[in-house]
């Protein structure tokens, strides 16, 4: 690196800015609170992991940041924009919230790849009718991307076809394409059989090291200390504890973080 | 040729089926009947995705009057529906011209016929096209949604597709029904293949050879639909593994 590009890299992390802030997010489920009031702050290029027992709202936090489910109250913030809410949580302009959606590229547990097109069709299909890209370029960049996910070849296979590691990796380059500027990882590894997990851990480990801005629901701890800068425990839709992985899992302070690490370890 | 129709004793037949004698006129009447099975399916499959939308995300009194709509077309029989839907179509267009100021105006058999058609199998279609969104799995339509698409996109480049492998079969048997349904028609004096078939066989008192040829012709067109049905769910099925195993 020579000493230009180290000053340029010195001023980003200077000017580093917050990609993804959580104030007081509260979600309920009829009379069951699953979150309440959680605050959460992620800047540009940090991986925060989100690591808690099943139930503890881990998830449902992960699917209130794009709106999948509708907080019922709270503050989320975007890159620096809010996003509007009504009184019941729900976005208040349907444009913000899918502009902002466009930014936030989701990896989900079952894959959710859309099942009658083939990889490529599901790489491109968001750039090309959300974000218009021209078609031609569209593809170019998608071949790009299956490439690196290790999935050259496979283009023109439908989802259907491929191991449950192979579908997460299309869905990762799916994510790529929309070139988002956080990307959100619900449990990417649970629905894999053990062999597959590494493969998919591979190319998340990769993103991150490229300095992907990622939060990250896992129950993979191991993984979580090694690429994660960031590790926040849930317990029962509060935040019981965060801090760098050295020190949640090196030295968990609370009783409720130390039984889980012993029950997972 | 001749010769052997002769011997078969089906000259007299032949002769009675010819394209310049009755012959044409049932073909007339089954060009009369598709044109009417197809503008009645497709009436029905626009009125059935409003219809399947409405009743799945709709507000209660929309759900609720679809669910009259639905209910009430599906307990009547189609033949007192026909009869109540042409003559009260009818009757409607005719008023409203009058209060216009102009005179009784001619129904067109097609458009009523489509019309009446349409509405029954809108109700039908509704549900099948109401379950077909529902097989469809959730994470296909979040994915969707968490990549920014909004709802009409949604619809017509993920539920619409992912929806179709669930929908063809009952399509396809909306459709026959259609076809058949269009002999019901008979009753409101419009020309279809029934009728045609009927008045050539009054005509002409050989009713085995009529009925016979005009059932030939409907077998006809379900063995054709049949093959066009196959090819569409194949397409529709695509990148779905064979239930029976195998290759793509």
């Amino acid at each position: 690196m020579d000493s230009a590009s180290a000053a340029a890299s010195a001023l980003e992390t200077d000017t580093r800015r917050e990609a993804i802030r959580v104030e007081d997010l509260h979600k309920s489920f009829g009379n069951l609170e699953v979150l309440k009031g959680v605050d959460l702050t992620a800047q540009q290029g940090d991986v925060v992991a989100i690591i808690g027992g099943s139930g503890s709202g881990k998830s449902t936090m992960l699917r209130c940041i794009n709106f999948l489910e509708t907080p019922s109250s709270g503050k989320i913030v975007i890159g620096g924009e809010e996003v509007a809410m009504r009184g019941d949580g729900s976005p208040a302009n349907q444009k913000q919230i899918e502009r902002i959606r466009t930014k936030l590229a989701m990896v989900f547990q079952q894959f959710n790849l859309w099942t009658h097109r083939t990889l490529i069709e599901n790489v491109i299909e968001v750039p090309v009718h959300v974000l218009k890209v021209p078609k031609a370029q569209a593809i170019e960049r998608a071949r790009e991307l299956l490439d690196r996910v290790g999935l050259g070849g496979k283009e023109d296979t439908y989802p259907a076809y491929l191991s449950g590691g192979q579908q997460q990796r299309a869905a990762i380059a799916r994510a790529l394409a929309v070139d988002p500027s956080a990307m959100l990882f619900d449990e990417p590894t649970s629905a894999l059989d053990p062999e597959l997990v590494g493969e998919v851990l591979t190319v998340i480990r990769d993103l991150a090291a490229e300095g992907r801005t990622m939060l990250l629901v896992t129950h993979e701890m191991k993984f979580a200390r090694e690429v994660a800068n960031h590790v926040v425990y849930l317990y029962q839709g509060r935040i019981e504890e965060q801090g760098p992985p050295a020190e949640v899992f090196g030295n968990p302070q609370s009783e409720r973080l130390k039984q889980f690490l012993s029950s997972v370890a | 040729m001749t010769g052997l129709f002769e011997l078969l004793g089906l000259g007299a037949s032949a002769e009675l089926l010819s394209l310049s004698g009755w012959g044409g006129n049932l073909l007339r009447g089954l060009a009369n009947s598709l044109q009417i099975a197809f503008g009645a399916f497709g009436l029905g499959l626009v009125i059935g995705l409003f219809g399947a939308y409405g009743k799945l995300y709709g507000g209660k009194v929309t759900r609720d009057l679809l669910a009259i709509y639905t209910t009430v077309i599906r307990a009547v029989p189609e033949l007192v529906l026909i009869l109540i839907l042409y003559y009260v179509g009818s009757d409607i267009i005719n008023k409203i011209s009058e209060g216009l100021g102009g005179g009784r105006v001619e129904i067109n058999g097609v458009a009523a016929g489509i019309w009446v058609l349409g509405v029954v199998q809108g109700a039908y279609a509704t549900e099948v096209l109401r379950g077909a969104i529902k097989a469809v799995p959730v994470g296909q339509i979040e994915a969707a949604k968490s990549y920014g698409m909004p709802a009409f996109m949604i619809m017509r480049r993920v539920t619409i597709p992912a929806m179709m492998s669930f929908a063809v079969p009952g399509l396809a048997n909306l459709w026959l029904i259609a076809t058949k349904d269009t002999a019901l028609l008979a009753v409101v004096g419009f020309n279809e293949l029934t009728l045609e078939t009927r008045q050539a066989a009054s005509s002409t008192r050989a009713y085995f050879t009529f009925f016979l040829a005009a059932g030939f012709l409907y077998l006809m067109v379900t063995l054709c639909s049949g093959a066009v049905f196959a090819r569409i769910e194949k397409w529709a099925r695509r990148g779905q593994p064979s239930l029976k195993g195998g290759t793509r």
